[in-house]
């Protein structure tokens, strides 16, 4: 194809569906002088699956984090729905997050509690503190959970302890905790770093299916060019802090993949 | 030799100049020590007659006394649970302020750390000689002794489990749009609870222990019983107080030894 029609039309494409999420001139330099991001400048549209790839320390997690202000930028901005996120604090950085699931490499479940406990735990920002600690949830948020663990096929397990189950469960569980938030955006840490390749394919299919039936946008931080090929919308690539690869998955070649993970 | 690749060891280590050099050391120093503040261990050969003496005196044990000392024995018990309980309620928050990996803000952590450091040198017996003369000879004393004793312990114990928690949890819970007490009770309490419980009964050990001491001082309980006894050279009587004594703090040790295992 023409390249110069490609890029008309990715861009007309891009017009079309607002940005959920864009990054101005990102730049993140840590308090002991590591450059942890580089002036990031993209844009995320509704909908999309984006895949990042990079190796580690070229500042995927970082990149990730700065969307829902688990880490600050020293420069530049975010913007989540047309808002700058550096302009929320306390409770509404709350409900920015709540809007924003995030989903973790080591699942971060609460190992000694019961899976229910858990996938409530992802509804207490819709409670005050006092009621969250009291665990008065309401009838229907706990008729979500089963809502919740039926959609990752989990809910035969919901009185089991966290930890009594597989690596492949305790990601899927995670994954209904943070359906509980009703989130508009999914951030995947590396979600399939600690599982084999059966549950990998489970875990991807699930994250696939809640972009495609449910239109949220999902941004997942991967090491495989391959999942990333088979899954992503459009693949972006870091290294040392730069974005120095985005395009969309009509336009990825292997070829470019590897680039990426060469050796500065 | 198939061991040729491996680097010689120095003279030092060939040697064990180290160990024998602290052994001789240590030696040193304790034979200083006792030169200096006039310890004569001979005396106490010279004087294992008089040893002998008391256990003959005590070895007619007045069986008749135990109906008199059922009742502080069960009043010492008491004080040392209330001690310990009001103790643990305050040692919790101390506890979490004092934790570097929730409280990120060094000088309300240094000062927290602080006050804690402060109540822990105060030794019980000072304390309890206090609290007699302010509230008079009774257990009052020695509960509030108990509980300043505890606060001081517990929250050492505690904050240092914190420290060792995992973080995994607390970032998901951020993530989710939690407050910090929501947090804490959701991603750090179940993490802590057990170990919680074990040094609680710990604590209560020592303090049953602890609590016939300070009735010695008129802080209340059977250490009351024990100091007459003596004082009226009745060792009849204190032979089965020590002897009741023992069997108490047995049957408590067991039983939070058993828990303990149970929750571990």
């Amino acid at each position: 194809m023409d390249e110069h029609l490609a890029t008309f039309l990715r861009g007309a494409y891009e017009m079309e569906q607002a940005p959920i999420i864009s990054f101005k001139h990102v730049s993140k330099v840590y308090s002991n002088g590591t450059v942890g991001l580089k002036d990031i400048d993209f844009s995320i549209p509704k909908g999309q699956f984006l895949v990042v790839v990079g190796l580690s320390g070229s500042g995927k997690s970082t990149l990730m984090r700065t969307i829902n202000r688990m880490h600050e930028v020293t420069e530049g901005e975010v913007y989540v729905e047309n808002e700058a996120v550096s302009a929320y604090k306390g409770r509404s950085l709350r409900t920015l997050r709540r809007r924003i699931g995030m989903i973790f490499q080591n699942f971060n479940l609460i190992n000694r509690s019961s899976v229910e406990k858990n996938v409530l735990s992802g509804r207490v920002s819709y409670y005050p503190t006092w009621k969250s600690v009291m665990g008065l949830f309401s009838a229907e948020d706990k008729q979500k959970v089963v809502t919740s663990l039926n959609r990752v096929n989990m809910a035969e397990k919901i009185y089991a302890r966290a930890d009594e189950l597989s690596g492949g469960q305790q990601q899927r569980v995670a994954i209904a905790r943070t359906l509980m938030q009703d989130p508009k955006i999914i951030l995947a840490d590396e979600p399939i770093a600690s599982l084999d390749p059966l549950t990998t394919k489970t875990v991807m299919d699930i994250l696939k299916r809640l972009n495609q039936e449910d239109g949220l946008t999902v941004i997942v931080n991967l090491h495989s060019v391959e999942l990333a090929r088979e899954y992503a919308d459009r693949i972006v690539g870091l290294r040392a802090g730069e974005l120095v690869y985005d395009e969309p998955i009509s336009a990825v070649t292997e070829a470019d993949l590897n680039k990426i993970y060469q050796a500065i | 030799m198939t061991n040729a690749n491996l680097p010689r060891r120095s003279w030092i280590q060939r040697w064990h100049v180290k160990g024998f050099g602290w052994t001789a050391l240590m030696v040193l120093l304790l034979i200083g020590s006792s030169k200096m503040t006039d310890v004569n261990v001979g005396m106490f050969f010279s004087n294992l007659d008089q040893f002998a003496d008391l256990i003959v005196r005590m070895s007619n044990p007045t069986w008749d006394y135990l109906s008199v000392i059922i009742q502080p024995l069960i009043e010492t018990i008491q004080m040392a649970i209330l001690g310990t309980t009001i103790g643990t309620i305050f040692a919790i928050p101390f506890a979490l302020m004092a934790a570097g990996n929730l409280v990120h803000n060094k000088f309300l952590r240094g000062f927290d750390r602080l006050v804690l450091d402060l109540v822990r040198t105060l030794p019980d017996l000072l304390l309890a000689a206090i609290f007699v003369a302010i509230f008079g000879i009774g257990s009052t004393a020695g509960v509030i002794t108990l509980a300043i004793f505890s606060f001081g312990m517990i929250s050492k114990l505690f904050y240092e489990v914190i420290e060792t928690i995992d973080m995994g949890p607390l970032e998901a819970m951020e993530s989710v749009g939690a407050s910090k007490i929501t947090i804490i009770w959701y991603a750090v309490l179940p993490q802590i609870m057990n170990q919680f419980v074990s040094y609680f009964l710990y604590t209560l050990e020592i303090n049953v222990r602890a609590s016939t001491v300070l009735g010695y001082l008129g802080a209340g309980g059977i250490g009351v019983y024990l100091q007459r006894s003596l004082n009226e050279f009745n060792y009849g009587a204190t032979a089965v107080i020590i002897l009741a004594t023992i069997v108490v703090v047995l049957i408590i040790d067991g039983i939070s030894n058993h828990l303990r295992r149970v929750l571990l």
